[in-house]
């Protein structure tokens, strides 16, 4: 008899593969993994305390650090709960820009992710045909704020700029692009059986465990749930809207790898919309008091991401300052699955069911 | 070349094989450098990059540079290694993948070597590669390492037999296990004589195989380094690491020319008008093509999974490389005799 034993990989924090700074320790035997313990916290920057000390107004560039490849959905939650609480009116003009920049925002991290996701499964072109695209959205960004990651975009009552001239042209333009381009990625990769072959059943669990866990967004959805904040609690301007949430069956890898595609048609649609809606003029600010004073109490508000559920939790005790801040992350409550996921599967399958759970290990840490 | 290697060895004979051994040792290296530039290009053009174009005219240098920053690199063996092993794992890796080259026929008039035995050397002499392989991720002491060593020895158990079964089918069309004879039995003027027409099947699977065989995507499980971060080689630096990169381009070398040998008809011209290019000319045009398609797949699949590639290996490719050779054989048996 050979004596055989188990092998302790730790994977991460420097691999290519766990974006970031994620760590995940996993007992190997020959190459199927026995046992796997996620590591966080290595970009832990305690924004939630942070923002004890801050007012509203300047928490919103922490929240950007947070989601950086959604930065704009981040800034929503925040303002959006901040208004919740002071029962603030929203001039239209700002909620429609609010809403394109949203929507755009969710087809560039979905994009990102699409693009690392094929990086993670070995095929190398789509990851640059995917930043390719996303730089058209990031430079609009960059036109409409002045930044291409961090936007710091929204206000408490509003967004920061109007749009610049011939900046909704620009993105009006954009959506036949992009609807094109999508039709190449199709064509590319969607079909190719090496791809099918990887992600087809991998990573697969029911809508009863996905509801224990707390997933939400793409992970959720893959196993047949139908919730999309955007349809079940409608916030901002999305019940004025036609769009369809993609719904998966088997809960595996493709079926979020779909998802996240057809996600992006439907944010095309949606633009298209809210293009045509839009009222052509109007302010982009609230009337806001000053100095921002919610009155005592407590809020949540929680909204859907690119990657989920992402709630944000204020108690105010009617000073500038929240009395505690707290952040539902879905990258975060989405992690927790991996450890039961990854028992049985090998090394390989490791990367595509990480990589399928799609997170950011800024937001992961917060 | 010919004339000397069958005469009869005197010094000054051996001097000049000595020589030419030399040159084309300079030719195989020109080639490496030049073959990684174009990947590069080539990639970049494909994922809308440039690609090198800051060393030399046009980014000419650039894999010149590279060499001479891995060679005056640190040199650093871990303290845990075992180190001769880990010393002798690069040597063991590349001196086959040059020695195979040997019996490459370019010409009728150029080759290095003429053994009856050709295609039986290169394939024999092409699996110690993989037991260099195995034995740098073992002498690393490296877990990653290790893993990649040990993917690449279930990789080439699964992908040897096929290859080598897959160009039976050519040796039986030709009779003969020398290069230079498999070519000359592709002779007929047209390029339908060659041999990946009637052994379409051979022909396919020997060029998976051989992909396989060059541990190049989708088949770089040893060295995935989205996985393993960069597998076998994960401690290797400086000029050891350029060693085991250098025999992977040189068996870029050796597959694009032995494709050409088995299968494209080596130096002949795919039509007789065509018959006052130089050979040697049709030669390189074939075994450029093959490398250029052996960087194009690079740029458009991804990778498979390493059980999924054994099950390719030894349920589709085996198989369907045997049922090859019966073709082959009962074809010959029935109208050819």
């Amino acid at each position: 008899m050979i004596r055989t034993e188990e092998l302790l990989l730790n994977v991460g924090p420097q691999h290519p593969s766990t974006h970031g700074v994620f760590r995940i320790v996993v007992k190997l035997d020959g190459e199927v993994i026995t046992e796997a313990t996620p590591v966080m916290g290595y970009l832990h920057r305690g924004t939630e305390k942070l923002a004890e000390q801050l007012n509203y107004t300047q928490i919103i560039p922490y929240t950007d650090r947070m989601d950086y490849v959604s930065a704009m959905t981040n800034n929503y939650v925040l303002v959006h709960a901040v208004e919740t609480m002071m029962d603030l009116e929203i001039p239209e003009r700002a909620e429609f820009m609010r809403l394109i920049v949203m929507e755009l925002q969710r087809i560039a991290s979905h994009l990102v992710w699409w693009g690392t996701y094929l990086l993670d499964i070995g095929a190398m072109s789509p990851f640059l045909y995917a930043f390719r695209d996303r730089e058209i959205i990031i430079n609009l960004f960059n036109e409409l704020c002045g930044a291409r990651l961090t936007y710091n975009y929204m206000r408490v009552g509003g967004v920061k700029w109007d749009a610049p001239p011939g900046w909704l042209d620009k993105v009006r333009d954009f959506i036949p692009y992009m609807e094109g381009k999508l039709r190449e990625y199709d064509k590319l990769v969607s079909g190719n059986e090496i791809f099918l072959a990887r992600i087809k059943g991998i990573g697969r669990y029911d809508a009863a465990t996905a509801i224990d866990y707390g997933l939400s967004g793409a992970n959720l959805r893959c196993t047949g749930v139908d919730w999309d904040l955007r349809k079940a609690e409608p916030y901002s301007l999305y019940s004025r809207f036609e769009f369809d949430v993609p719904l998966g069956q088997n809960g595996d890898c493709y079926d979020r790898y779909v998802i996240r595609l057809e996600e992006i048609k439907q944010s095309l649609r949606i633009l298209k919309q809210a293009l045509e809606q839009m009222p052509s003029g109007g302010e982009t600010m609230g009337k806001v008091p000053r100095v921002i004073r919610p009155p005592a109490g407590e809020v949540y508000v929680r909204i859907e991401s690119p990657r989920g559920e992402i709630g944000c939790h204020i108690v105010s005790k009617g000073k500038a300052e929240p009395y505690r801040l707290k952040f539902r992350r879905p990258s975060f409550v989405n992690l927790q699955i991996l450890p039961k996921l990854l028992v049985g599967e090998t090394m390989t399958n490791l990367i595509t069911i990480l990589g399928g759970v799609d997170i950011v290990v800024g937001e992961v840490d917060c | 070349m010919g004339a000397w290697l069958h005469d009869s060895l005197t010094w000054s004979d051996a001097v000049i094989i000595f020589l030419w051994g030399a040159v084309f040792l300079f030719v195989v290296l020109g080639f490496v450098t030049y073959a990684i530039y174009f990947e590069r290009k080539v990639i970049g053009w494909m994922q809308l990059r440039i690609g090198p174009n800051r060393v030399g005219p046009l980014g000419l240098l650039q894999t010149v540079a590279d060499i001479f920053k891995l060679l005056i690199k640190e040199d650093t063996i871990p303290r845990k290694a075992d180190r001769l092993l880990f010393v002798l794992a690069p040597i063991l890796c590349y001196v086959p993948a040059f020695t195979v080259l040997a019996v490459i026929p370019y010409t009728e008039k150029l080759y290095f070597a003429d053994l009856n035995v050709g295609l039986l050397y290169y394939a024999a002499l092409s699996g110690i590669s993989t037991l260099a392989i195995v034995l740098g991720g073992w002498a690393s002491n490296n877990k990653y390492a290790l893993l990649g060593g040990m993917r690449s020895a279930a990789q080439m158990i699964s992908y040897e037999v096929p290859l080598v079964i897959s160009v039976v089918g050519v040796i039986l069309l030709s009779g003969s296990l020398n290069l230079g004879d498999i070519v000359d039995a592709q002779a007929g003027g047209w390029f339908w004589d060659w041999n990946f027409l009637p052994q379409i099947i051979g022909f396919v699977v020997f060029i998976i195989a051989a992909v396989s065989e060059l541990n190049r995507t989708p088949f770089d499980l040893p060295e995935a380094e989205s996985e393993l971060v960069a597998g076998y080689h994960v401690e290797y630096s400086g000029f050891r690491f350029a060693f085991f990169m250098l025999s992977e381009y040189v068996y870029v070398y050796a597959i694009a020319a032995l494709t050409t040998v088995l299968f494209l008809g080596g130096w002949h011209a795919p039509a007789p008008f065509l018959d006052f290019v130089p050979g040697l000319i049709w030669f390189l045009l074939k075994f450029a093509f093959i490398v250029f398609f052996l960087f194009w797949i690079r740029a458009t699949f991804p990778r498979i999974r390493v059980d999924q590639l054994m099950g390719l290996g030894w349920k589709v490719l085996l198989p369907v490389s045997l049922l090859n050779v019966f073709l082959t054989a009962g074809y010959l048996e029935l109208f050819v005799k």
